[in-house]
């Protein structure tokens, strides 16, 4: 079975987030660029599969050439062999265009990404490209298990989850627990050396909603302490103050 | 024109969040002065609960009863309401960030040739564009975003505006749509949901516990307080992996995002991830028994301490004022 995998290249969950050029660009001194947290859960249960069934796995990133790291450590981490999509991710639409696009043309029978990525958050590429394709999507999916073409996915809900079966071919945003994160060993990063990493140029330039410049919150004012014997008057302050009770 | 709000519902119940939904609709039309809201239903649905809807800001409710709607079925919602927002010929969807709503907003974006904005924090910029404010960077940053196709999705963030409780009777049609089989051809087997609490991402007040509060046998006091407050439980990342608490209850940058009035923190050193799932909310609270706690930097209201000591006090003293 083909399967495909794809990741985003995102500042680590710990980065503080700053812009330049007059808030229209992202600030990336000094951040350290990682595989999006959800996207590994995805490329770790992708690496399972593939093992599983005996197939390949394909990972994909929409990047410039800066991204080339980051999918070098999923080829260290499983993947057989990469694309490159060689544009800045514009938006979710402009991004769901090029996997819709190179999903189809390699004949992809499983698609697996994270929920969201953890810059825009937006969680919309897998259900786009599965509109796109004619393919189902389920996402958040904390549990992927392959029977045959069958597919037993669990999903998280709202305070719950949600228990489906699907056949292939599927598209699922994923999540944890859907597999431990894997961490590449040195075998992996030797090898990843000379899989292929073939770069591709975007198939179309449409978009539909790009961000235009960026603000950060206001600044925090400092926190408020009441006495731990003094619960009354923290009741007070909630009520009368803050007025959220 | 008019403005579509595709509205969810839980077990019968329409969500509190889509009815926010139904509201920033609501205000969107009188702040472009054309056009009302028609709030699109689906499933089974007593005649109670459409009404809310109307009350919310909704001046016509298209009711889809076809009761294999009344789960989360995503394509087949996805065929629904591209059908009905057709034929009112809209150009604006709304409906509120969640699991299914999140799903079934990204496939509506390709069917209906619309631009998706998801995260939405309040009400768009008309002039120069049509300019939304969304949240990224999990609650760091904002990103202002122009849509430029002529139809527009929404998924607003929790809290974008207050939801409308005075709004008039809504118009309540019948509305029969052609969905095809194939949208049911994944088959939901089971569901399984908390039952008789409040639930976590629509919660108005959230109580969390972390590693401080040392064993899951202590959780009866965070269950104390939420319950006292009309609140849901959440927890940290630790606490979840540890298994202590469910999943679906870990708050946090690679869990569930909540953006509740009030957020009180027990025992949470507050971890960047942490906060990151917390930031949206309006007023924090953190209890910690030490003072350099990292999450104390985020709060608005503090109490340094012993968790076991002062956690059945406030709950006590709640209970009183009540």
């Amino acid at each position: 079975m083909k399967i495909l995998v794809c990741i985003t290249h995102v500042p680590d969950t710990t980065s503080k987030i700053q812009f330049t050029a007059n808030n229209t660009k992202f600030d990336s001194t000094g951040v350290q660029f990682i595989i999006g947290p959800y996207d590994d859960y995805a490329l770790a249960r992708a690496v399972e599969l593939r093992d599983q069934t005996g197939g390949t796995l394909t990972a994909l990133n929409v990047g410039e050439a800066e991204t080339e790291p980051t999918l070098r450590k999923a080829l260290a981490i499983g993947a057989d062999d990469a694309i490159r999509v060689n544009s800045f991710p514009k938006d979710s639409f402009f991004v769901a265009q090029q996997i819709a696009h190179f999903a189809k043309a390699g004949g992809y029978e499983l698609i697996l990404m994270g929920r969201e990525s953890i810059d825009f958050n937006g969680g919309m590429v897998h259900g786009m490209v599965g509109e796109l394709l004619g393919m189902p999507s389920f996402s958040p999916v904390m549990k992927l298990e392959l029977e045959g073409t069958t597919v037993k996915i669990a999903r998280e809900i709202e305070g719950g989850k949600e228990h489906l079966e699907a056949q292939l071919p599927l598209i699922a945003g994923c999540q944890e627990p859907i597999a431990e994160w894997k961490i590449p060993n040195m075998r992996g990063i030797m090898s990843a050396r000379t899989k292929p990493l073939v770069v591709v140029e975007p198939i179309s330039q449409e978009t539909q909603a790009e961000a235009s410049s960026y603000q950060l919150p206001p600044a925090k004012g400092s926190v408020k302490l009441v006495d731990k014997d003094q619960v009354s008057e923290l009741i007070r302050l909630l009520k009368n103050e803050a007025k959220v009770l | 024109m008019s403005i579509v709000v595709y509205v969810e519902q839980a077990a019968g119940k329409i969500k509190k969040t889509s009815l926010e939904a139904v509201s920033y609709g609501y205000a969107l039309a009188e702040k472009t002065g054309e056009g009302t809201v028609v709030a699109v239903a689906l499933g089974t649905l007593e005649s109670s609960e459409l009404a809310a809807i109307g009350e919310a800001g909704a001046a016509k409710v298209l009711h889809i009863s076809d009761e294999r709607l009344n789960a989360g079925v995503i394509q087949a919602h996805t065929s629904a309401v591209a059908q009905a927002f057709e034929s009112i010929g809209a150009n604006t969807l709304i409906l509120a960030k969640s699991s299914l709503g999140d799903a079934v907003a990204a496939r509506l974006a390709i069917k209906l040739n619309a631009g998706l904005v998801s995260n939405v924090v309040e009400l768009p910029r008309l002039e120069g564009g049509f300019v939304v404010k969304r949240s990224i960077y999990t609650g760091k940053a904002f990103a202002d975003t122009t849509i430029t196709t002529t139809k527009k999705i929404l998924a607003i963030k929790k809290n974008a505006v207050d939801q409308k409780l005075d709004g008039a009777k809504a118009q309540v049609e019948s509305f029969s749509v052609a969905i095809p089989e194939s949208d049911f051809s994944s088959k939901i087997s089971a569901t399984e949901r908390a039952t008789g609490e409040v639930l976590l991402p629509e919660a108005d007040i959230v109580v969390s516990g972390g590693r401080g509060m040392k064993g899951p046998e202590n959780w009866g006091m965070i269950e104390e307080l939420a319950k006292t407050l009309g609140a849901a439980t959440g927890c940290s990342k630790p606490v979840s992996d540890i298994g202590w608490r469910p999943h679906h209850e870990h708050v946090g940058q690679t869990g569930v995002k909540v953006a509740p009035t009030l957020y009180i923190a027990v025992g949470i050193s507050g971890a960047i991830q942490h906060l990151a799932g917390v930031n949206s909310s309006k007023c924090i609270v953190v209890i910690n028994k030490d003072p350099e706690a990292p999450f104390f930097k985020a709060a608005d209201y503090g109490i340094v301490g012993d968790a076991f000591e002062i956690v059945p006090q406030l709950t006590a003293a709640l209970k009183a004022a009540q």
